[in-house]
């Protein structure tokens, strides 16, 4: 069968299951828009390129397939770079597709020429020049296999446009031959032997979960290793889900905004068993008071992460489903032949610090709103397997504070690359890939000022997700920063709570919108939101700017050093 | 650079354009530095050999190995301590010597065995191959001469064959 190279393109796209792109058309890539109008693939216009990056993570976050985006040649390319870079840093699976001028004038400045493969080099797990139709099929297979297998990422496709135009003969690869690529999944038998022993020696121990349970879809084997020793889990701000807030074993999120119990639980673990996570400086503080007395056991699918942070006492190189079910053999024999140590007074002191250390905040009846209230509300206002996704800054922190993540998939944020405008695009890409769910963004209004023209692709989609923006006026978070550390010398932080007027906005953007000033409208705004699913809604709640994020670990301190709330006098009644 | 200081990693990758770029990329990246490197053609045509020279203490070198072994291209890394390998490096030098100077340069050369290229009337240029070290000491002694311009190709390296089987580590696939 002959098939242009346009045509190849689209059909190995659905061969590999593609079922929706988000993507804009331009120049260079418009011969493959072509036939996507016959194509199955359901492809949604985003207003702006970043916003088809964001949608795709959004869709790969909530269903675990990876996200299709497609544009055109130079700015579209670069503007698809931050999510590319966001993708990379949270090992999301997302498969891009550039135009790219004829391979003809490929180096001699033509219109719309950018060197993409060079400018993404660095944020791809691997990316591909197409110089021949005939290798459409292959390449598309191997972006495919590479953007899902192994420690998951984005990969890009640049696709000329003679290319686009030349004729091929269509098949399909039956196998993908990458000679340099061969993720190890097993594990080291007497690695995962020697893990259990020393789980079964630890008086102290803490699982440190990380996204990495997620990407290998391995919360259930979590649970049973959990379960089965009684050793308590942590959950990173990139495995919130990955083990059941309401789960006694839980922590809850460490790290610089992390719970008190979590954070010193770690602190003063003599094992800490780290499943999928990566010692990211913003868990560890600074590095050498990170847990200073602990033994580590790290599993993790990449190699490279073993011991670049921390070297461990016992390393093991494999995908974590495997490995924990494998672990969970190995407990339960080495208990056949082995006392276990009594963790019981460790639990103990654990549940005295959750006690004496909770997340707290005040909610005046007639103070100024409070936004862990507005989070709290909107949780306990909608189903338990609710879709929550956010931007960055602080109403990130107290989202994943303040929600109860009870199930897996169900965060949707930017962790690595701390992308701001993520929320928005990426509830869309979720609500996509998960039409059966409830999906909320909860944004800052800085945020949403980067990105909230996709509301208008949502509205033109009948897409009807909801977001609450917790309007306080400032970028708050690097407000939070000049408040601490630079003796409330505010600068270029102040945004005004008014300008823009987000109802009129969002209504503009064929949204319904609500205001929200006091407290008691707080819950009936959620409720007639909740009632809305033809369009999407959007909530202006005027939040407390004085509010800061607590606990805190001050960058560049140790865990010990945890700021557990706000000194005397700070915030406003 | 003192003898020992050094790893070299002899990295078979796939013979591919854009692949030295993905190579050097990473390294300039992740604040690696490299001492060298030689591209080489292979026995097999779809792989390329590069011999890169990797600062021992600019990075652990295991994070370097395990970063390189991350990039698609890369087929298999070996690594060799310094004193487990054969290393030789190519260099070629144009001296000042004119008629007086000609015949002293020449047994210059004659004890480093090195080649005699091109001889013009003012200047020569000296082939020369050998350990790094010899290259080294050859450069100073031409010094007095009168250096016109030289070039070094950079070390290729192979393992020292009386241990090859034990020290040779082969580091892909990625395991602990
Ligand atoms: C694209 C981008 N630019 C700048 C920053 C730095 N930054 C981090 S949080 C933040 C403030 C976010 O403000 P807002 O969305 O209102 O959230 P808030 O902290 O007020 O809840 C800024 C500017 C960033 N993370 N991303
Ligand atoms: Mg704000």
């Amino acid at each position: 069968m002959k098939l242009t190279g346009a045509q190849a393109l689209i059909k190995s796209l659905e061969m590999e299951g593609t079922e929706v792109m988000f993507g804009l058309p331009g120049g260079a890539i418009l011969p493959v828009y072509d036939p996507l109008i016959e194509s199955s693939i359901r492809h949604i216009l985003v207003r702006h390129e970043q916003g088809a990056g964001h949608m795709a993570e959004g869709y790969a976050h909530a269903t675990g397939r990876p996200g299709v985006a497609m544009v055109t040649s130079g700015p579209a390319a670069t503007n698809i770079v931050t999510p590319l870079a966001d993708a990379y840093l949270d090992s999301i699976p997302l498969v891009v597709i550039t135009g790219q001028v004829p391979l003809s004038v490929i180096g001699t400045d033509a219109f719309q020429e950018c060197d993409t493969i060079g400018i993404t080099m660095p944020v791809t797990k691997h990316n591909w020049l197409v110089t021949d139709p005939q290798e459409i099929p292959r390449i598309v297979r191997e972006a495919f296999h590479v953007a899902t297998t192994g420690r998951p990422g984005p990969v890009l496709i640049d696709f000329p446009k003679d290319i686009a135009n030349q004729m091929m003969d269509w098949g399909w690869p039956e196998l993908v031959d990458l000679p340099g690529y061969k993720p190890n999944l097993k594990g080291h038998p007497k690695q995962i032997k020697d893990a259990a022993r020393l789980m079964s020696e630890a008086k102290r121990p803490v699982i440190y979960a990380g996204g990495g349970i997620l990407k290998a879809r391995a919360a259930e084997a979590l649970l049973e290793l959990a379960e089965l020793t009684g050793i308590p889990v942590v959950t990173t701000l990139m495995a919130r889900g990955a083990f059941p807030d309401r789960h006694e074993l839980c922590l809850g999120m460490p790290g610089m905004h992390g719970n008190y119990t979590a954070i010193t639980a770690i602190q003063r673990s003599d094992l800490l068993i780290a499943l999928g996570s990566r010692f990211d400086d913003r868990v560890t503080g600074k590095v050498d008071g990170f847990a200073p007395d602990a033994k580590i056991i790290h599993v993790d699918i990449d190699p490279a992460e073993l011991g670049k942070v921390r070297r461990p006492d016992v390393p093991i190189v494999g995908d974590c489903k495997n490995i924990i079910e494998r672990l969970v053999k190995a407990v339960v024999a080495d208990r056949a032949k082995h006392d276990w140590a009594d963790i019981s007074p460790w639990m103990e002191t654990v549940r005295g610090w959750q006690r004496d250390f909770p997340l707290q905040y005040e909610q005046f009846e007639d103070g100024p709103l409070k936004p862990q209230f507005c989070i709290e509300a909107i949780r306990d206002h909608t189903p338990t397997d609710t879709i929550v996704a956010s931007g960055v800054g602080q109403h990130q922190m107290w989202t994943s504070q303040h929600w109860r993540f009870d199930h897996p998939y169900t965060w949707v944020n930017s962790g690595g690359l701390g992308t701001m405008g993520f929320a928005i695009p990426a509830a869309i890409g979720a609500k996509v890939g998960r039409p059966d769910r409830t999906v909320w963004a909860i944004d800052g209004d800085g945020c949403f000022q980067m990105t909230a023209q996709e509301l208008v692709t949502a509205s033109a989609e009948r897409i009807p997700i909801k977001v609450a923006i917790l309007n306080n006026a400032y970028l708050g978070m690097v407000r939070q920063w000049q408040h601490l550390f630079y003796e409330e010398r505010y600068s270029e932080v102040y945004l005004s709570p008014d300008l823009p007027d987000y109802v009129k906005w969002a209504e503009a953007m064929g949204c319904i919108a609500f205001r929200v000033d006091s407290p008691e409208d707080v819950v009936p705004t959620i409720e007639k939101a909740n009632e809305i699913d033809d369009r999407p809604v959007v909530i202006d709640f005027r939040t407390d700017a004085s509010e800061n994020v607590y606990p805190m670990v001050p960058v560049g301190h140790s865990n010990d050093d945890v700021i557990v709330g706000p000194p005397a006098g700070e915030g406003s009644r | 650079m003192e003898q020992g200081t050094h790893h070299i990693l002899s990295v078979l990758v796939e013979n591919k354009f854009g692949v030295l770029t993905r190579v050097a990329g990473l390294f300039a990246r992740r604040g690696y530095n490299i001492f060298s490197l030689a591209v080489s053609p292979t026995e097999d045509e779809r792989y390329s050999r590069m011999t890169i020279l990797v600062d021992g203490e600019s990075a652990p070198i295991e994070q370097v190995t395990r970063q390189l072994n991350k990039l698609i291209p890369v087929i298999s890394i070996s690594e060799l301590s310094a004193a487990d390998a054969v290393e030789r490096e190519l260099m070629l030098v144009t001296i000042v010597a004119g008629q007086d100077a000609r015949s002293q340069a020449t047994e210059l050369a004659a004890i480093f065995e090195a080649k005699i290229l091109d001889v013009g009337y003012e200047s020569m240029t000296l082939m020369v191959a050998g350990q790094p070290e010899k290259l080294d000491a050859m450069t100073d002694l031409l010094e007095p001469f009168g250096i016109v311009e030289l070039q070094r190709t950079g070390r290729i390296a192979l393992p020292k064959l009386s241990r090859q089987s034990s020290k040779l580590r082969v580091v892909k696939p990625g395991s602990a």
